[in-house]
């Protein structure tokens, strides 16, 4: 995360923001939603940068037919890395940029400045943190007996507030910060976030995997001392060969056997 | 079955598995409501809630980190949900095979998508000129092409899917010769471990997590004896 403040704090500050009309903001938060649609390992999430940022492109003089436009949408829709959440800050930085016709080249390197940050960050804090503490919270409650809806809509809105919220924040960070936006990655939740959910993920954890057990094995419990003890040693197990095989491929190779064992026999 | 019972599971399967990735990432395509889905699909909600508990539980291990190989639950857990719920009265072995089936499909459709993303790759090649000039069609239909082309993935691999295991699930439990209890402790011990396994990857290096852990895990028991 220190790459970027130093690339672009010698940028000047920002001018007050201007307004982005409500339909270009809706229009551009829409895309973000679909901002991996064309990700592949030669431009990554390069184009969906691009298709995002190209309703605000549109406000710039001249309008899509302009060389402007062509050559702000050519610009941003090369390589770009990032967590698809995170990357809201980088559209709307890049928005901000591109319609206050900052010079091409700073924007060259602040895209390239951008990309480590954002995407280490959100790996950490949506896909290492949230996404599995929502899950584990889920499972907790299904374990206490839940209905579907229940563990369902609770998992759906939970995920999500933090989901969309994250994106809504990073656009309009993005968009009031310009090129100066790396300061505002020093948000607390940026930075601390991952960790205290870490914490609470691995409250969860503990909370969750007894309770979604017994709720699975169902009435009467059976084989539940086995089970716990064969869980422990599984767990080492896996941990164990992690960097050889995956534990979701050793248990589709053991059930497989037991599927194969108890139709032969 | 007629192309009238795999086809709205097959929607299904590829609308959830376009949000593993390309829209809106919203996680409709975790097992836990993928899987209730296609129970609900099938008339039978809370079966499909049990099998995706299950799944969830070993979906914790493959989170979609940055450009890595992950495989495509969306899909999966619908195939897996649809097979179980399909067999309400829970006979013995039920319960493996729906997993076996989620799994098996999981790792072809990882696949799916790494092909998928080559695909993309090559579009985005031939456009290569019209992208350089910045063209607005060639970025929008970019996009739109690789969303198609997810869509289109996911509802065949579902009704593939679907459509070979399925029967070979009914033939499966008709030859079942294992206890239905053990049955489906082995299958609970094996995504109990993968999460307990994923749990100490993803947070061994917090600070202070195991302390968490262990107290989650005393008011987990806890709750679970007083139940």
């Amino acid at each position: 995360m220190t790459s970027a403040p130093a690339s672009s704090s010698a940028a000047p500050a920002p001018s007050p923001a201007p307004e982005l009309p409500f339909r270009t903001r809706l229009a551009v938060f829409i895309r973000l939603l679909a901002i991996q649609g064309s990700w592949n390992y030669e431009i990554l999430l390069g184009n969906g940068i691009g298709f995002c940022l190209e309703p605000a492109l549109r406000a710039l003089p001249g309008g899509v037919h302009s060389p402007a436009f062509h050559q702000a949408l050519a610009r941003e829709s090369r390589y770009f890395n990032a967590h698809p959440y995170l990357a809201a800050v980088a559209v709307g930085a890049l928005a901000r940029a591109e319609l206050d016709g900052a010079d091409p080249m700073r924007i060259e390197r602040f895209r390239t400045a951008l990309c480590g940050p954002l995407g280490s960050v959100g790996d950490r804090l949506v896909w290492a943190g949230w996404l599995p503490f929502c899950s584990l919270a889920s499972l907790a409650v299904f374990g206490l007996g839940a209905s579907p809806t229940v563990v369902v809509g609770l998992f759906l809105i939970v995920y999500n507030i933090g989901h969309l919220g994250l994106r809504l924040w990073g656009l309009n960070t993005g968009w009031t910060h310009g090129l100066r936006v790396a300061s505002a990655l020093g948000n607390p939740v940026l930075r601390r976030g991952p960790q205290q959910i870490g914490r609470l993920a691995a409250l969860a954890t503990g909370i969750a995997i007894p309770l979604a057990l017994g709720r699975v094995i169902g009435p009467g419990r059976s084989f539940m001392g086995e089970v716990l003890v064969a869980v422990a040693l599984g767990s080492f197990l896996i941990v164990r060969v992690q960097t050889r095989i995956e534990g979701w491929r050793l248990s589709l190779f053991v059930l497989a056997a037991v599927v194969l064992f108890s139709v032969i026999r | 079955m007629t192309a009238l019972d795999v086809l709205p599971i097959a929607i299904l399967g590829g609308v959830l598995g376009l949000d593993v990735v390309s829209f809106p990432q919203a996680m409709i395509s975790r097992p836990l409501v993928a899987s209730t889905l296609a129970g609900a699909l099938i008339g039978q909600t809370a079966s499909g809630l049990m099998l995706g508990a299950a799944l969830e539980l070993i979906a914790l291990e493959t989170l979609p980190f940055g450009a890595s190989r992950y495989p495509e639950w969306g899909s999966a857990a619908v195939v897996g949900g649809a097979i179980f719920a399909s067999h309400p009265s829970h006979p013995a072995g039920a319960m493996s095979v729906g997993v076996v089936a989620a799994l098996a499909t999981t790792w072809v459709g990882g696949w799916t998508m790494v092909k998928l993303r080559q695909w993309n790759a090559a579009w985005a090649a031939r456009k290569r000129d019209a992208l350089e000039a910045g063209a607005r069609g060639a970025v929008v239909s970019l996009q739109l092409m690789g969303m198609t082309a997810d869509l289109a993935r996911g509802v065949l691999l579902t009704a593939i899917a679907y459509t070979l295991l399925a029967p070979l699930a009914t033939w499966c439990l008709a030859h079942w010769s294992t206890d239905s209890r053990l049955s489906r402790a082995i299958v609970v011990a094996a995504a109990a471990s993968v999460a307990g396994g994923a749990a100490w990857k993803l947070f061994h290096a917090t600070a202070g997590a195991r302390w968490f852990f262990v107290s989650g895990l005393a008011v987990g028991f806890f709750f679970l004896f007083l139940r």
